[in-house]
């Protein structure tokens, strides 16, 4: 008996130390494939989205090209409905709201001072799900891709009236990707109530971070709706339901609601954490805290909120009581007061900074200069009298385009432009950012604005022509050419990124002086991300560490950064 | 606010709706115009203050950013600041919502209840004291427009609705197939058909003339072609026209009875 306790205690006194160290990495390609780094992944997942974003926008560059005049017969009415229908599921399935898991794998985990995101396997599977599904979808070109629009309004995407695979393949990439976005937004979740690093309490989150987390909340709440309706419709096209065909008892309708429960969310899913990132890309480059952190945070849940309570005002032309449009439409007001708090903040932020003319900050400062107008527009579309004119026209698509690209797009520009240097080791080049920026800046305003012109003047959207009689001529060829000068803008950032992987000045580990702790350890980080996480006792740790270092005036006994050479 | 609303006319056409068709087309002008120009000082605001900031605020060497991280008394403000505006679009709203959807009586120059054709026929309750109202049940299906009129023997016809000057018309919209949306630019709101659903909108026409429109809702391969046309009339002008087209598809339909006849006795062999 003593023996025994004797060789368990020499069991417990001389452990056996397995220094393994990391498992042996897989070389080349295969490596990618079989990846369960956060930031490979992340990578991944950058990589994928931007391919499916100029995809889209190669879509977008046909439509514009046949409508640059009236009466035009580049092409026909199947393949115009056919490009509307990939260009805008493209862009939201496949491009903004994956790209912004893209961010989100890379950075959550960094920014918290987490080794690995909760669950690296399901990280994997949400990428891979996401992928296939973006190829089932696209694989629908080969024989009929789906023409009834993103929305899929039934009985137009019912099979009587839509026969073809291209809806069924629409279906395929809903529920691929909606299984992508749910395992990932549970992981994020898991991720980060749980593993942010010490110290790093609620109220000394990333901004970014926080609105990963919400976005996450609102993939969970919001996407089983669009999962369950794509299901009726499934069944509803190939076994004999009729959820949604009034013949049957069933109830156009009710896929409206079923939509836009989730599409409605699906918006402030798009652009929440794009607002993250510009609240961490301008106290870096205003060289001031963020004005109103609570605010800014606060704001974000109670936008996550309102914006499942607003989406019938996608509805406001069906026959529907006019209470019920009364409803949605002070809803939507509401929405419009934490969105406006943001922005409020933002160029406080701004104000009496310090403020350092980088690419990153461009695209950053442009995005509360946009968005408002979508603000604007959007509170103008909300009252629904206005409404029963504005729906389904071009104004509508101006809206949103100033939404989804002046805000989501050009922030997450920005975010690239910021983050870009942490990922690869090496700075993108200024000249080529700046340029970059303009083009899109100019491009995207001569594009969008005109078209509140073209949707004032009656010209609805969706249609692959319109008459001279109508007046829109002009607007229409006007917006077309911004359309293709932002087309180049966005070319010019792409040659950027290519240049940079190589010849990109090195960036070291906090090129712009940043708050948070990503910046912390190398550029690219190591497989572990840190070997030591410092202690956190403010929103800007970083900054901390680099007051204590400039106080103890030995900075080369610590791994941070001393302070970034001036000429930034 | 007069002067407001009178607005200089070079903005006019291209930044606000076509409105002049009917008056709820123009109500729906006044209140975009009141939005628009309320969201125009807010534009003005946020852009001058970030342009502003961004020149002014430039680093500069030796420059030392404020470390200010809020301001409670301002950030309530203009929280509350917001709030305000969007109750008084809110008041503005409402004020004008009854004129936009519900439907007036007919004007002094309508359509006449002497005029009987067309008086009360399909209508339970008058919106307001006054004229009759005509309704047109309007269909949409893949990719053209039906509309029928009330009153004694068929009256229907496809793609062109005839109708009076100064008469209120209430459009009950159908679908037959997918849904459409009913939408003449210059009469104001548009209004969707949804099978399964009878939805309701109506205009008033003040002056004789044509007015076109379009599907709004995309309903296939056919959407962009899918036009309407509004052709107003004087109501005597439109007598004589429901007269005639009444006549005209009677003829028809006795025309198509005789063939049938014709073919059942001669051609049983065939």
């Amino acid at each position: 008996m003593e023996a025994g306790t004797a060789t368990r205690e020499r069991r417990i006194a001389r452990p056996e130390v397995a220094l393994h160290g990391p498992p042996s990495e897989e070389r080349g390609w295969l490596r990618w494939l079989t990846t369960t780094d956060h930031k490979k992944i992340g990578i991944l997942y950058l990589f994928a989205t931007f391919i499916f974003f100029i995809l889209g926008g190669v879509e977008a560059l046909i439509m514009r090209l046949q409508l640059s005049q009236p009466d035009n017969t580049l092409i026909d009415p199947e393949t115009y409905n056919g490009l509307v229908t990939m260009h805008g599921t493209t862009m939201v399935f496949l491009f903004v709201v994956p790209v912004l898991a893209g961010f989100g794998n890379y950075f959550v985990p960094l920014m918290i001072g987490a080794r690995d995101m909760a669950f690296p396997r399901l990280n994997a599977l949400s990428f891979w799900l996401l992928l296939f599904g973006g190829i089932a979808f696209y694989t629908s070109v080969f024989f009929e891709p789906p023409q009834a629009g993103w929305t899929m309004y039934p009985p137009l995407s019912d099979d009587a009236f839509s026969a073809g695979g291209g809806v069924d393949a629409w279906i395929f990439l809903i529920h691929l990707t909606g299984i992508s976005s749910i395992v990932g937004a549970i992981n994020f979740i898991a991720t980060i109530h749980n593993m942010r690093t010490r110290g790093m309490s609620w109220g000394r989150m990333p901004l970014f971070v926080w609105t990963i987390l919400v976005y996450s909340y609102l993939l969970v709440v919001a996407l089983p709706s669009v999962a369950a309706g794509v299901t009726m419709l499934l069944t509803d096209r190939h076994f004999g339901t009729g959820f949604f065909d009034p013949a049957a008892g069933g109830d156009p309708l009710l896929w409206q609601h079923l939509f836009w429960f989730f599409g409605h969310p699906e918006v402030y899913i798009m652009i929440l954490p794009v607002f993250g990132m510009v609240s961490e890309i301008l106290p870096v480059f205003a060289r001031k805290p963020i004005f109103g952190y609570k605010a800014i945070a606060a704001a974000t849940v109670a936008i996550a909120f309102l914006g499942l309570l607003v989406w019938a005002h996608h509805m406001f032309a069906t026959p529907t009581p006019t209470v019920v449009l009364a409803f949605f439409m002070l809803s939507s007001f509401t929405i419009a007061v934490p969105t406006g708090i943001k922005i409020f903040n933002w160029i406080a932020t701004l104000w009496r900074g310090q403020i350092v003319m980088k690419t990153p900050l461009y695209f950053a400062a442009a995005l509360p200069g946009l968005f408002v107008i979508g603000g604007i527009s959007g509170v103008i579309l909300a009252i629904f009298p206005v409404d029963w004119y504005l729906h389904d026209t071009y104004f509508v698509v101006a809206h949103f385009h100033y939404v989804l690209f002046g805000g989501s797009v050009f922030g997450l520009f920005g975010g690239l432009y910021y983050w870009f240097p942490k990922m690869s080791g090496r700075l993108m080049s200024e000249a080529l950012g700046k340029v970059s920026f303009w083009l899109m800046f100019v491009g995207f305003n001569v594009t969008f604005l005109v078209q509140h012109s073209i949707g004032l003047e009656g010209m609805p959207r969706r249609v692959y022509d319109y008459d001279e009689s109508l007046g829109v001529g002009t607007y229409n060829l006007i917006s077309t050419i911004g359309a293709f000068i932002l087309g180049v803008g966005v070319l010019v950032t792409v040659v950027n990124v290519l240049l940079s992987l190589k010849r990109g000045q090195r960036a070291g580990n906090d090129p712009w002086q940043g708050n948070t702790l990503e910046w912390f350890t190398s550029s690219p980080p190591p497989p572990n991300n840190f070997d030591v996480v410092p202690r956190v006792r403010s929103v800007e740790p970083m900054k901390d560490i680099r007051r204590e270092v400039a106080a103890a005036a030995t900075p080369a006994e610590t791994v941070a950064q001393p302070v970034a050479p001036r000429s930034l | 606010m007069a002067i407001l609303i009178a607005a200089p006319p070079a903005f006019a056409d291209a930044l606000t709706p076509e409105s002049g068709g009917s008056s709820n087309a123009n109500d729906i002008d006044t209140l975009y115009k009141l939005t628009l120009y309320v969201g125009l000082v807010i534009f003005l605001l946020v852009e001058g203050t970030l342009i502003w900031s961004l020149v002014k605020y430039r680093a500069r060497r030796g420059g030392r950013a404020d470390q200010i991280r809020g301001n409670t008394p301002l950030e309530i403000g203009w929280t509350m600041g917001a709030a305000a505006i969007l109750v008084v679009l809110t008041v503005v709203t409402f004020l004008y919502l009854d004129d936009i959807e519900n439907p007036p009586a007919s004007g002094p120059g309508g359509l006449s209840a002497s005029q009987a054709q067309f008086a009360s026929v399909d209508q339970p309750e008058p919106p307001k004291s006054g004229g009759p109202v005509l309704n047109i049940r309007v269909n949409g299906q893949q990719f053209i427009w039906r509309y029928d009129y009330p009153g004694e023997g068929q009256l229907f016809s496809y793609e062109e609705m005839v109708v009076p000057t100064n008469t209120t018309v209430v459009l009950k919209l159908e679908a037959s197939d997918v849904i459409h949306s009913w939408w003449i630019p210059k009469f104001g709101p548009k209004a969707d058909a949804v099978p399964g659903y009878v939805n309701e909108t109506w205009f008033k026409v003040p002056k004789a003339g044509v007015y076109r429109g379009q599907c709004a809702e995309l309903c296939g391969s056919g959407h962009a072609d899918m036009r309407a046309k509004v052709v107003a009339v004087s109501p005597d002008k439109f007598q004589q026209w429901a007269q005639r087209k009444r006549d005209e598809i009677q003829a028809a339909g006795e025309t198509l009875a005789k063939q049938r006849k014709q073919r059942e006795q001669s051609g049983e062999g065939d």
